[in-house]
């Protein structure tokens, strides 16, 4: 089954191990360069796209200002079309009910939508403990699954793989899951879409169970919407007799003219396409048509935490089109493991720590720092988070946990910081401080010979924390003057 | 508003400041109280140590008709985040100051282009170059092409285009030390667009980058070296900038010697 990102190191150390994979890197710089040539070229033939993003904010904050409306509002129009509601406050109460429908009809076995509220509660995981099989029918998602791999990546979960490691893993995992791929299969593209399709073929066939997500879920009419490429959804949302999806409670818009703004920026932002292969809506059960009996589970699991946060709730309008990751250098470079949760990238950054809190974990706290602050997600995401400011925001709820609990606070960094807002409080202190730092240069810059081009001397290996400088870059030594002291000596430097 | 990077370690881009400011007809002071805009301490988190920096900042700046930095992410700073940690400090007279002083901020391309009128500044510099756009003033600031069109207008220079420009370098601030391997691996692959161009020069509005690029390039023995964009505009045909750094050499007794 799927492993798990249980134990995953802070984000440091995962991304060390990370940077050293030469397959992965080749992977991802091919597989992001090529998706932002695609985003970028459809994103620009639309005239009014800044137009879209702040009306796609505008419709989320909405939503979100009167959540608690919008929620009963779709709980009512959805039980009006015998959907059965089930509200839950987190992974295990969420697991718990879509465990409860399996067992109530005796299955042993589930095919799932590709849905990342369900990678998020680790369901599978769940229902392998009671015994349930639950078969991942996205092909990224299945060959993560094969490979007893992790996600890492939202929309493209695989993208760590490439066509050859691909037929290697269907080769000698699929036999173990259902329909054998056959001897002969090669790395060709169109060649291992085959061997997926009538290995998945068999599973939805024979599946009485399906499970799905919900990209939206419109409240006037008790909708629920999924957008997707491969058509595998659409066979999972109709040919089982029972569905249950799991909504994370965000995923609510209040209409239809609200979810027409989305499925022009989802589309774009995320695959590059101007409009995906296929969106699949339904209201409820259809007599004779399609599943005969829905559930649909309500999923909070730290949302309602996330809202609380005035700064971090932008983060709920995220629509999971993976844009921010597509452009991020910092995503680009280690891949999607090193952020060690199903939502990686910028939006993981934020969405994790606001999901979960900070203060209680390393590897979460390590999150809101796995960024250079660029800026780029944030020119990217089509319902403008502004992922830096609230990166900045939680490096700051970060450090107060830490100054709270007088504990676990990364010393050196804390006393450099009270150091520096020493010397930075006034002019005169900052002014001994570098005639102090200009003794330190003639110190060590008198031992090296060698320059920076242009001429400048640099220093050497530079001890403790600045080690993580030097180790790879050279640094010049400090002037032996500060402009400060220059402009002292020559009179504002007319003499 | 030197910059406290540039005042502790690159005094020549705040000379050069100075000098082409000068140059233009500029009245140019430099309010010795000042210190730093306090984005290494908010960017780390520590919001509290950053309330007296972000104090000394407004005192000593309060006043002028323009404040002018050679550093986009400075100048970003003090407009987008002096307003948090003033939030922070609970003191509506900081949050004022701070309201009054951060509209009068200006990075130096933005100055030059915007409020001076100028595009050619007289400028003269005999080398390829090639400009890396950085991320704040590209996109927290939005100086837009104004870099591009200054140098544009310099003589003797020859501009080239550095593939992937737009990309972060990985510099970061305290990103660059506490997750040194994901930024020297961003930084490497600056690094390595910057020498497909076969530029002699990388030219940038931030020290604080290029520091971080061009201590690869260094360590890469590449040949390219960095150089601020007030430097290049401060070059003229009767005062190029000197090959060598003229600070370090006059403490230097073997360069003196040669």
């Amino acid at each position: 089954m799927t492993a798990t990102f249980v134990g995953m190191p802070p984000f440091p150390e995962a991304a060390r191990q990370a940077l050293a994979d030469t397959q992965l890197r080749a992977n991802l710089g091919h597989a992001t360069a090529t998706i932002r040539g695609k985003r970028a070229r459809v994103v620009a033939e639309v005239e009014d796209w800044e137009q879209l993003r702040l009306a796609g904010a505008a419709i989320k904050d909405n939503t979100l200002l009167h959540l608690d409306e919008h929620l009963l509002r779709l709980e009512d129009s959805l039980t009006a079309q015998g959907v059965t509601v089930h509200w839950a406050r987190d992974a295990a109460e969420a697991c718990a009910v879509v465990a409860e429908v399996a067992r109530s009809h005796g299955v042993d076995e589930v095919v799932k939508v590709k849905s990342m509220a369900t990678q998020e509660i680790g369901l599978n995981e769940a229902l392998a403990a009671e015994g349930i099989a639950a078969w991942e029918t996205d092909l990224a998602e299945l060959i993560v699954q094969l490979g007893d791999d992790l996600p890492s990546h939202i929309l493209v979960p695989a993208i760590h793989r490439n066509r050859a490691e691909i037929r290697e893993i269907f080769l000698r995992h699929m036999a173990a899951a259902g329909r054998p791929a056959p001897d002969d299969l090669s790395d060709e593209p169109a060649r291992l879409a085959e061997a997926a399709r009538l290995h998945l073929r068999e599973k939805f066939l024979r599946a009485r169970v399906g499970v799905s997500g919900a990209n939206f879920a419109v409240s006037e009419t008790g909708t629920l919407v999924v957008v997707e490429s491969e058509g595998n959804g659409r066979m999972c949302l109709t040919l089982p007799e029972v569905l249950v999806s799991v909504v994370g409670i965000e995923k609510v818009v209040p209409s239809w003219s609200d979810l027409d703004v989305f499925l022009q920026l989802l589309p774009r932002s995320s695959t590059g396409e101007r409009m995906n292969p296929y969106t699949s809506t339904w209201s409820g059960v259809a007599s004779g048509d399609g599943p005969q009996e829905v559930h649909v589970v309500l999923l909070d699991n730290g949302r309602t935490r996330a809202l609380a946060d005035e700064v971090g709730r932008q983060a709920l309008r995220c629509i999971r089109c993976s844009a921010c990751l597509n452009v991020c250098p910092v995503y680009e470079r280690t891949g999607g493991h090193a952020y060690g949760s199903v939502y990686p990238g910028p939006i993981g950054a934020i969405l994790n720590p606001l999901l979960r809190g900070v203060g209680v974990d390393a590897q979460t706290d390590s999150l809101p720092y796995a960024s250079s602050l660029c800026g780029a997600c944030f020119e990217a995401c089509p319902v403008r988070i502004d992922i830096p400011s609230v990166l900045v925001d939680l490096r700051a709820q970060v450090v107060d946990a830490h100054r709270a609990s007088a504990h676990r606070l990364p010393k050196a960094e804390a006393v450099a910081m009270k150091a520096a807002a020493l010397a930075f409080g006034s002019g005169a202190r900052l002014g001994d401080a570098e005639k102090a730092a200009g003794l330190v240069g003639r110190l060590f810059g008198q031992g090296g010979r060698r320059r920076l081009p242009g001429g400048r001397r640099l220093l050497g290996r530079l001890p403790g924390p600045g080690a993580a400088w030097t180790d790879a870059r050279d640094l010049p030594a400090p002037p032996t003057e500060s402009f400060r002291a220059w402009w002292k000596r020559t009179g504002g430097g007319r003499s | 508003m030197v910059t406290c990077v540039n005042d502790a370690m690159f005094p020549d881009t705040g000379k050069a400041v100075v000098r082409l400011l000068r140059r233009l007809g500029v009245d140019v002071e430099f309010p010795v109280s000042q210190t730093c805009c306090a984005q290494p301490m908010v960017n780390t988190g520590y919001l509290d140590e950053a309330v007296p920096v972000v104090r000394n900042f407004v005192e000593a700046f309060a006043g002028y008709d323009a404040v002018v930095a050679p550093s986009g992410s400075c100048a970003g700073s003090a407009r987008h985040q002096h307003s948090i940690v003033a939030r922070r400090s609970g003191d509506p007279a900081l949050a004022e100051a701070v309201a009054a002083v951060s509209p009068t901020v200006y990075e130096l391309s933005e100055f030059l282009v915007d409020v001076l009128g100028v595009e050619d500044v007289g400028a003269y510099f005999p080398h390829t170059v090639t400009y890396h756009p950085t991320c704040h003033s590209l996109r927290m600031i939005g100086v837009g092409d104004r870099p591009i069109r200054l140098l544009r207008a310099v003589r003797g220079l020859r501009l080239v285009e550095l593939p992937e420009a737009e990309q972060c370098c990985g510099f970061g601030g305290t990103f660059a030390v506490k997750n040194a391997d994901t930024s020297v691996a961003m930084g490497s692959d600056k690094a390595r667009h910057v020498g497909e161009t076969g530029a002699e020069v990388l030219v940038a509005g931030d020290n604080s980058c290029l520091m971080h690029v061009g201590g690869l390039l260094s360590r890469q023995r590449s040949g390219v070296r960095v150089m601020h964009l007030a430097e290049i505009l401060a070059s003229t045909e009767d005062a190029a900038t000197p090959k060598e750094h003229p600070v370090d050499a006059a403490h230097d007794s073997t360069e003196a010697a040669r």
